[in-house]
């Protein structure tokens, strides 16, 4: 017995971490996918209903609109993180003075959570006294900047703030990326006549392509599980405009008794999420053992 | 006079070279100050507008400063008014919020080391396929686990309760933690473990006296994540929990969202730096840490 104990004991140390994340990833996702095919409202139901509530999912007109924000969403805020990043991280890596505080500063927003910077960015982006105050104080009378209160532009405020808070972290991943490139390359590359523009371009950057998969990753990540951001900036209006998949899934879920709709939409964000994941997943343990 | 004109050219190409050069350098400089100050604009904004009275709000623009420092309104986020009933303020979230971390971190920490000394030094075999199926649970969208959560924490009883928190973010926090450890431990040479192995210690003393003192950097790095994640968390936090078992981060949305007269923006903003003058304050402290559990685990959203 005692034997046994001792021939087993890392196993039975490791059961906790294995037993929770079974139960409470696995096993839970199962439980969401199983409900998201049956016709539960309030409370969860347990026969089986069929694809129904994909069907209901995919005509309903707020989860269109939140498909469709989530993708104009993810292309800019991809665009515009890894643009600002790697422009931030090259700068950067010019032997710059105070290269540590301007680092601090890029990258300070990633500490603090989303609904404190949504909080403030709704206060700046308010159009009454906040941006566009200021520069009609600064002599612009006509200027207006009413994007926060309007349909068609309160997506972008969106991305405003989402690229603020995320283009910092981008940009430490590129810089790690280039500081990790040996001195002989770009010194060879110099020799041989090339300008500092053609050793970025041609030479590092191609270099950096794991470090763009990464952040294309992580980014995509970040866009499908938006939803602190949009409550504290936004709360998915004006009107339903500026919804996306996770605020879709908890208001359905939690305020509108759709239990198996929102099931279904947890689930399509899940697969969403997977189709990215897995390859990547796939190519690092590639990579690992290759090592 | 063939020798003399290349000469003067080289000069004058070397002279052009200098200029251009310290034109980019000025355009270098402009370019990262220009971003500098976009970043720094909100928190400038935030900081500026929580030491203004409404008056000066509404009379002066983001920018101005004000004129007097003026703490009235962190003293009423922090505290109140003190008018009983519909005075909401913060005092009370801010140590609802801590009463959670600290457990869930401990908790998530330690059973991360563990997992992570028993996947790189007891190795066994599938144990790739462990690390595997422990990882999946970092990628995860929490909406997938919501409800069946919801309904479990409803059966143990611990909903809308700060201990019922501190499960949910110890659970989902283990493949982090994990990750991290293992990451770690992986490079710290198994001969020394095999030694002590055939020393005759057991599992548990070699884990306190071989790895534990050599584990600080990612102790902190593990800490420093697990902090800033669980002290940053709204959608558990919202789900799971509401009225006075609620965390800083949702206390200061329905805080915000919530003031039925008029609007204190300066209120707002003083609520807000104090829900995230704690992870900013780890954060000038240790950076260096913060950085490499970023860029080393950085996939939650």
């Amino acid at each position: 017995m005692f034997k046994w104990l001792e021939k087993n004991l890392p196993k039975i140390v490791m059961a906790p971490a294995v037993g929770l994340i079974g139960w409470f990833v696995y096993g839970f996702v199962l439980w969401t996918l199983y409900i998201s095919f049956t016709n539960s409202k309030i409370l969860p139901k347990y026969e089986l209903w069929g694809f129904g509530q994909y069907e209901k999912l995919w005509a309903s007109r707020k989860w269109l609109i939140s498909v469709d924000n989530l993708l104009v969403f993810t292309a800019l805020f991809l665009i515009f993180c890894i643009v600002i990043g790697i422009i931030l991280a090259i700068f950067l890596d010019q032997k710059i003075r105070a290269e540590g505080v301007l680092r601090t500063i890029y990258l300070y927003p990633m500490a603090l959570s989303f609904i404190v910077t949504g909080t403030a960015w709704k206060w700046i982006l308010n159009p009454t006294l906040g941006i566009q105050k200021m520069f009609i104080d600064l002599g612009f009378e006509n200027f207006t900047f009413d994007w926060l209160v309007n349909r068609e532009m309160a997506i972008y405020t969106i991305v405003i703030a989402g690229v603020w808070q995320s283009a910092g972290f981008v940009m430490a991943l590129f810089l790690a990326g280039l500081r990790s490139v040996e001195d002989e390359i770009i010194k060879a590359a110099k020799i041989d006549g090339a300008g500092l523009f053609t050793v970025y371009w041609k030479i590092l950057l191609p270099m950096m392509r794991p470090v763009f998969f990464t952040s294309f990753v992580i980014l995509v990540h970040i866009s499908i599980k938006s939803y602190d951001l949009i409550v504290a900036l936004t709360q998915g209006g004006p009107g339903i405009s500026t919804t996306m998949p996770a605020l879709f899934m908890t208001q359905a879920a939690f305020h509108k008794s759709q239990v198996g709709l929102s099931a279904a939409s947890a689930m399509m964000m899940f697969m969403a999420v997977a189709a990215v994941i897995i390859p990547y997943l796939y190519s690092e343990l590639r990579r690992e053992n290759a090592r | 006079m063939q020798d003399n004109l290349q000469q003067s050219s080289y000069k004058d190409l070397e002279q052009k070279s200098k200029y251009t050069n310290m034109f980019l350098r000025w355009f270098l400089y402009f370019v990262l100050i220009l971003f500098a100050s976009y970043f720094i604009f909100p928190l400038y904004v935030m900081i500026v507008t929580s030491l203004k009275t409404m008056e000066e709000i509404r009379q002066g623009t983001l920018l101005t400063w004000p004129s007097s420092l003026n703490f009235d309104s962190w003293l009423v986020a922090w505290g109140g008014r003190g008018y009983g009933a519909g005075d909401t303020f913060l005092r009370p979230y801010f140590w609802n919020s801590i009463k959670m971390v600290v457990p869930a971190v401990f908790f998530s920490t330690f059973i991360g080391a563990m997992t992570g000394y028993v996947l790189t030094k007891w190795r066994f075999k599938g144990d790739q396929w462990v690390f595997l199926f422990l990882l999946f649970g970092c990628f995860i969208p929490f909406q997938a686990i919501l409800l069946p959560m919801a309904r479990t924490l409803g059966t143990l009883g611990i909903s809308n309760s700060v201990v019922g928190l501190v499960l949910v973010h110890t659970v989902y926090g283990i493949p982090f933690t994990t990750l991290f450890f293992r990451n770690y431990y992986i490079s710290v040479p198994t001969e020394l473990v095999k030694a002590a192995r055939i020393d005759g210690a057991g599992f548990f003393k070699i884990f306190f006296k071989i790895l534990l003192p050599i584990s600080a950097p990612i102790i902190v790095v593990t800490v420093i994540w697990q902090f800033t994640q669980i002290w940053n968390d709204f959608l558990f936090g919202s789900t799971f929990s509401f009225g006075e078992a609620a965390p800083i981060q949702v206390a200061l949305n329905n805080m915000v969202l919530s003031s039925t007269s008029v609007k204190e923006y300066n209120v707002d903003m003083a609520s807000a730096i104090i829900a995230g003058i704690p992870t900013l304050i780890v954060y000038v402290l240790a950076g260096k840490y913060f950085i490499r559990g970023l860029t080393s685990g950085a996939v939650k959203g």
